[in-house]
């Protein structure tokens, strides 16, 4: 049985505004995949939170730079990329403080690479300094 | 294309009266300054005793579950609350990963959550 890879790519401003495009994206592109609906909101929430880190943190809201997502999937898994030219942080060195921890500091950041983590199966990150971030994703497709 | 939002909200008058602030739609980096906004004119109007209705609400990201951390402890040590109620599963979900079981009272619906502030 051949395993054809199918491959997409998104590149919008960066600008909140454009999450609900990110969102329509990836879910579509997961139903594609046949992902069932539960993991389709998890795979939303995770791209949802790595762009909006993108256009916060690493852009700081400048809507001349863009966000780039590009997805690709076979029978296994969907591999997710979220690609900025921005300032670039490892989520692996975000502290792992609990919700309690953070709420008592009156801190609310870091929320986002939480949940990315919990919602995908594997999460890495590639910095190339001075040139581009990338976070990659990856979610199994579960068989029935 | 767009994913609506929308605020209904209803601010007490003052310490003893109650705040309701009602979400609908779709909560993100974008949309969230606005529920932050809302919480923020109950706060400033020292109404502390605050109900957040989720019956409309289709997903909330991290930056909307922010601001009910940003609040929580203030709202607290001036001896109010936030209660979350009217959780669709999926939404629920999503408060769940981080925990928040464990630090906001949820509840099924307006009325119980109400009713929660008044007996307390």
């Amino acid at each position: 049985m051949s395993s054809i890879e199918r491959k997409f790519t998104l590149q919008v401003p960066s600008s909140t505004e454009n999450l609900a495009l990110i969102r329509e994206f990836v879910t579509t592109v997961g139903r594609q995949a046949q992902f069932e609906e539960s993991d389709l909101s998890n795979l939303e929430l995770a791209v949802d939170e790595a762009c909006a880190n993108v256009i916060e943190h690493a852009y700081g809201h400048d809507i001349t730079k863009e966000v780039v997502v590009r997805a690709m999937f076979d029978d296994e898994s969907l591999h997710i990329s979220v690609i900025d030219e921005g300032l670039g942080f490892d989520p692996n060195k975000t502290p792992e403080d609990s919700v309690e921890q953070l709420i008592h500091d009156r801190k609310s950041g870091g929320l986002g690479i939480r949940l990315i983590k919990k919602l995908m199966d594997e999460v890495s990150y590639e910095i190339v300094p001075g040139q581009k971030n990338e976070l990659h994703m990856t979610k199994k497709i579960r068989k029935d | 294309m767009a994913n609506p939002f929308a605020i209904q909200t209803s601010i007490g008058d003052g310490e003893n009266d109650l705040s309701i602030v009602a979400l609908e739609g779709f909560v993100d980096a974008h949309t969230a300054p606005q529920f932050e906004d809302a919480i923020q004119k109950a706060v400033d109007v020292g109404s502390v005793r605050i109900v957040v209705n989720c019956e409309k609400l289709n997903y909330i990201s991290s930056a909307g579950l922010g601001v009910f951390m940003s609040f929580i402890e203030e709202v607290r040590d001036r001896g109010g609350d936030i209660k979350i109620c009217g959780l669709t599963p999926k939404v629920r979900h999503t408060f769940e990963i981080l925990g928040f079981q464990d630090i906001f009272e949820m509840l099924d619906d307006q009325q119980t959550a109400v009713k929660r502030f008044t007996v307390s």
